[in-house]
């Protein structure tokens, strides 16, 4: 795909010798500026994240298995409201972006490292600032609020450590909005010679957007949390109806930023099964300027549709309207992408290797999940479904079967490449089939609960829904198994593995160019990009 | 980014362009610094724009209240401060020209006059917080309206005040800081024609600090005297 | 263990109770969706699987490149974008209906507070966490917070609407089953959200206007409402016949008022209730500003609906007042006003016991 540039070569191509092992000691990792190590201290934080809020997770599930609940109330309520700001500000923002696509990106269009190194370890340090404040809310009780912090509850009622909280991910958020300027300015400013727009990797551009959102939109988080902090301190402040405050302004500004926030998680999300599916099906990407361009309406349309948390607040019905009808227009660009990749496989030569069962995975679930937006989209369904488990089961099919089959898909497909290990192919197989199955089981059972009008955030319920309750839990006993499975052998390779080679799977792409693991600064010499992106033979086809 | 390699020789050497090892050109890094900031002083447009958001709806439900708060604001304080900081905008620009022609006597004293500028700033702004403290203006700590029939609207803006003018504040605490910097790097004779980059990038960021008080300053000051 | 588990799914409920008119339009609605959400996850199911095993690598070896197709994309773009209008139009015809009450609707007024829902209603009864309603006549709900928002919802309704503090909200509904159904809040408002539940009790009208004639004994809302203007010193102030200090309060109701301010506004329940809560906020024209004292604080949002409550019974032509057919029909709110004014007339005693 690339030839190389005359240049300096300025580590030796030596096997050995790569950015893993070029020097040792938590020095050369805590101070570290490259991309990658920052990418594996990430993917460190998050792991440990995800596991803190899958645990509350579990606790809460083992509460829901009896009517009247087994915690108390203020315990389970503690339960859920940690786990959504875990999950969503520690876990599901920063996923992909700060690990995966932190580590590619640079390699993927053939730089050296991102544009700014050092700012790039400094959101590294302010997220484990939040994360540790965070952490401090927990274990001085806990926040009680939901991860929607939602006034005047959180500003005047709550008796939980909101401020901890808050600030925790007030300050998250300055980690989240660095690495996005980081990736703008590098896809902008430091692609290889020849790697021009139309020759970048589809997850480069579902990053590209992801930046975007990521600079707009969470700045608006951080004002509307610093004033809701004021506020408490004040016991006074613009959100307060007492003083002739609005409390739904609160819900403007923080859904200004929160639904933007679920496309950060999602659309590098998009941009891993874009990269699976076309190296799977050795093909390249059926309709690449459609995938692209729609990362870009996502992006834009995405900070146009948030009103539509507000719709039974009493919001204007005009208001109403516009928002319901720009969240279908947001629908579509979803859709573009699931379409193309069904299409990129069609007369390809499709293997079935564990990154593709994620893929896979994610297609089915993102596609229940999308669609079940449309019942929130749509304004007589929403008034139904709205502040049920209709939508925790919606935003979960999205968010964990989307997101986090996305993120386990991304992992084992280039795990080879960051670790230079293979892992267990049978294992691996086994997990992906173990998620499939205990997520499932887990969220299904929710859009039936929702429906019949089961509320969220209750820690008792009328005994009727008790069986779907059990079916649920028992589900999420199944998921987390899918989830340490793939700890365990993941580790296990990192020792015992067989060793990967620059290119296991015969993909296409720069990062396969180089070795794995890649050395310091990624390529020997500059590559120079001559070819379109996932050119897996030449065009014989046109449709159309 | 078309060329990659530059002929080693003609140019200024790395050190002297203080190039990074991940850049291929100094045009290159200068372009990734200058594009970084503006994408930064764009966060920064939200960050204030979410209170400027709130700003705008209150003042549209409670424009009475609203107005009867300026005879509270020290106008003549507040003009003073807004002249304060355009001289200090001054002063910065004509910092980074002389990075920009290499002449660092020039960019110490203009770093030095802005950090005064900014911190006669700072002092007057103190004043009027301590006023606002005295004249019990201070919503949920000591409040207490003269006009009785606005006291509950009017605290929301001077909420809104507070917030916005802290946050401005502390901005300018920031930058005074990031100006410090600048003053022992340039003493250090790091910065040359070949390299100013950290000057005309935190110039950027005090002249956007700068900015949001001239919108600030009519909209919290001069409401009520728009009559 | 397992065995315990298996009576639960004896009788396992998977759909909720279709008990009011809106809940059949709704359901309708809802499983077009369900019909358009399982074809299209079919069609991409049989794609993807389909493709995946019919050019899996030991069937296909060689991939055919196919650069893409734009009349497709544009095909997979429009098509589904047209059912979507669809729903769009199919779900803001449902909301807009569901924003409009009709006018013979009958009026029972809701207060949420941590973590009870206070019902009221016209004819002063009173009930916690139940709300007594008959079928076939359309209900309407004036909602009011005193503390966080809360959201009011009735799965089997398909009805829900936020209680926000600091202005009153409205939903309506129509019950067709008679059943007792569960009244949820949905807006999570702190420790015992979870029960900050009740239920709803859909009557046959015969019934329910037994059950209506059993409460109620401190006279009708109006009535209630007119003690607490005597007891706060509103009268002294708001003469009923002429104008006072303060505006006078006969047959204002649902009309328009001249501000100080130069505005016009409607005199309708959020006004009154800004006004009683905040009255410096809109000053009547002619009137100085700063001679009611705030109430703020030193009434309910209950209090308020009952005064809101006697202010309309002034107005004795205003629709709002007007009682519904199968209703308690408690009094006749002009005779009401009338007795009370006439009491008030006489010296100022508190009446309370006008209830016929």
């Amino acid at each position: 795909m690339a030839t190389l540039a005359h240049g300096t070569p300025e580590i030796a191509a030596e096997e050995p010798v790569n950015y893993l092992n070029v020097e040792h000691g938590w020095k050369s990792w805590l101070f570290t500026t490259d991309h990658k190590r920052i990418a594996v201290l990430y993917l460190i934080s998050i792991t440990l994240m995800f596991f803190v809020g899958g645990f509350m997770a579990v606790l809460f599930r083992i509460n829901l298995l009896e009517p009247e609940g087994i915690f108390s109330a203020e315990t389970y309520n503690r339960l859920f409201s940690m786990h959504g700001i875990v999950m969503v500000f520690f876990f599901l923002v920063p996923s992909i972006p700060a690990t995966l696509a932190n580590f590619l990106i640079p390699i993927m269009i053939g730089a050296k490292d991102l544009a700014f190194p050092r700012i790039n370890l400094l959101s590294w340090y302010i997220y484990v600032v939040g994360a540790i404040l965070t952490m401090y809310a927990v274990v001085r009780g806990g926040v009680d609020t939901g991860w929607t912090f939602y006034a005047p509850y959180s500003s005047t009622f709550s008796n939980s450590y909101v401020l901890a909280a808050a600030f925790g991910v007030f300050t998250a958020g300055f980690s989240s909005i660095l690495t996005g300027l980081n990736f703008i300015v590098t896809v902008h400013k430091m692609r290889a010679p020849g790697m021009t727009w139309s020759r970048l990797p589809l997850f480069v551009w579902s990053n590209y957007a992801t930046g975007l959102i990521q600079v707009l939109g969470t700045p608006v988080l951080a004002i509307v949390l610093l004033l809701l902090a004021f506020e408490r301190i004040a016991h006074v402040g613009i959100f307060d109806p007492n003083i002739g405050g609005d409390p739904i302004l609160f819900q403007h500004l923080f859904w200004f930023y929160s639904h933007p926030a679920v496309y950060i998680m999602i659309l590098p999300g998009m941009g891993v099964i874009s990269e699976i599916v076309s190296c799977f099906s050795r093909k390249r990407v059926f309709g690449y300027n459609f995938v692209a361009f729609s990362s870009m309406a996502i992006a834009v349309l995405s900070f146009v549709v948030w009103g539509h948390h507000m719709f039974i607040t009493g919001e204007s019905v005009y208001t109403g309207l516009a928002f319901s009808f720009l969240s279908f227009m947001v629908a579509v660009p979803s859709a573009i992408k699931v379409f193309n990749w069904t299409a990129t496989m069609y007369k390809g030569s499709v293997s079935f290797d564990t990154p593709m069962l994620y893929a896979f995975g994610f297609i089915g679930l993102f596609t229940i999940g999308g669609l079940t937006g449309l019942f929130l989209a749509t304004l007589a369904t929403d008034v139904a479904t709205h502040g049920t488990y209709f939508v925790v089961a919606h935003f979960h099919y999205v968010m964990v079967g989307g997101m986090v089959m996305a993120f386990l898909g991304g992992i084992h497909f280039w795990w080879p490449k960051m670790t230079g290990r293979m892992y267990s192919e049978a294992w691996s197989k086994f997990a992906a089939l173990i998620v499939f199955i205990g997520f499932n089981l887990t969220f299904f059972p929710q859009f039936i609960l929702g429906y019949m009008g089961m509320p969220r955030r209750y820690h008792a319920y009328p005994p009727e829904f008790q069986a779907l309750n059990v079916l649920s839990s028992a589900g999420a006993s199944v998921l987390g198994v899918g989830y340490i499975i793939p700890m365990i052998y993941l580790l296990w390779s990192l020792k015992y593995g067989p060793k990967a080679g620059p290119n296991p799977w015969g993909a296409a792409g720069l990062e396969w160019q180089t070795q794995s693991p890649p050395t310091t600064f990624n390529f020997d010499e500059t590559p120079i990009v001559t070819e379109e992106a996932y050119n897996y033979g030449p065009l014989e086809e046109v449709i159309g | 980014m078309a060329e990659t390699v530059i002929p080693v020789g003609q140019e200024p050497t790395a050190e002297e362009t203080h190039l990074r090892h991940h850049f291929a050109t100094p045009a290159q890094q200068m372009d990734a610094a200058t594009l970084g900031m503006w994408t930064f002083l764009i966060t920064e447009v939200l960050f204030f724009g979410g209170m400027f958001a709130a700003y705008a709806i209150y003042r549209g439900m409670y424009m009475d209240a609203f107005a009867s708060t300026s005879e509270f604001m020290n106008v003549v304080l507040g003009g003073t401060n807004t002249a304060v900081l355009i001289c200090s905008s001054l002063t910065m620009a004509l910092g980074v020209r002389a990075a920009q022609l290499s002449n660092r006597k020039q960019l110490q004293l203009f770093l030095v006059l802005t950090m005064i500028f900014g911190t006669i700033f700072l002092v007057i702004k103190g004043f009027e917080y301590h006023a606002k403290w005295v004249e019990h203006l201070v919503p949920g700590f000591n409040f207490h309206y003269p006009i009785p029939q606005f006291e509950r609207h009017a605290q929301i803006l001077f909420f809104l005040y507070f917030c916005m003018t802290g946050m401005h504040a502390l901005h300018m605490i920031v930058g005074l800081g990031l100006l410090s910097y600048l003053l022992i790097q340039a003493t250090r004779k790091v910065f040359s024609a070949t390299y100013y980059a950290p000057v005309e990038m935190i110039g950027l960021y005090w002249h956007f600090v700068d900015i949001v008080w001239i919108f600030l300053f009519p909209l919290l000051y001069l409401i009520g005297h728009r009559k | 263990m397992l065995a315990n588990l298996l009576p639960l799914f004896a009788d396992l409920p998977l759909f909720p109770p279709v008990a009011s008119k809106q809940a059949g339009q709704i359901d309708d609605l809802y499983w077009f969706l369900v019909a358009v959400s399982a074809i299209m996850t079919a069609v991409i199911f049989i794609g993807v699987v389909g493709f995946a095993f019919k050019y899996r690598r030991r069937a296909n070896a060689h991939p055919t490149q196919i650069e893409g197709s734009t009349v497709l994309e544009l095909t997979w773009s429009i098509l589904p974008f047209l059912v979507m209008l669809v729903m769009f139009w199919w779900g803001a015809e449902l909301f807009f209906q569901a924003q409009n009450p009709p006018k013979d609707a009958m009026e029972v007024f809701v207060t949420g507070k941590q973590w009870m829902w206070k019902v009221q209603y016209p004819d002063g009864t009173r009930e916690i966490d139940a709300l007594h309603v008959p079928v076939g006549q359309p209900v309407k709900l004036t909602m009011a917070s005193e503390d966080v928002i809360h959201s009011f919802s009735i799965p089997a309704f398909r009805v829900r609407h936020d209680v926000v503090p600091g202005h009153y909200d409205n939903l309506w509904f129509t019950p067709t089953k008679p059943g007792k159904y569960h009244l949820f809040c949905t807006e999570y408002c702190g420790n015992q959200h979870a029960g900050m539940v009740g239920w709803v009790y859909a009557m046959e009208p015969r019934e329910y206007t037994k059950w209506a004639s059993g409460g109620g004994g401190e006279g009708s809302l109006a009535d209630q409402g007119e003690a607490l203007f005597q007891q706060n010193g509103c009268s002294t102030c708001h003469l009923l016949d002429q104008q006072g200090r303060c505006p006078m309060l006969r047959g204002i109701y649902n009309k328009p008022v001249q501000l100080a301010d130069g505005r016009t506004v409607t005199a309708d329940d959020a006004y009154l209730r800004e006004s009683i809560l905040d009255p410096n906020a809109k000053i009547v024209s002619g009137f100085e500003p700063n001679i009611m004292p705030n109430f703020k604080g030193q009434l309910s949002e209950e209090n308020v609906i009952q005064l809101i409550a006697y202010i309309k019974s002034l107005s004795p032509n205003t629709p709002a007042s007007q009682q519904a057919g199968g209703a308690p029909p408690p009094i006749t709110p002009s005779k009401g006003a009338r007795a009370a004014s006439a009491a008030n007339a006489a010296g100022g005693a508190t009446s309370g016991q006008v209830k016929q």
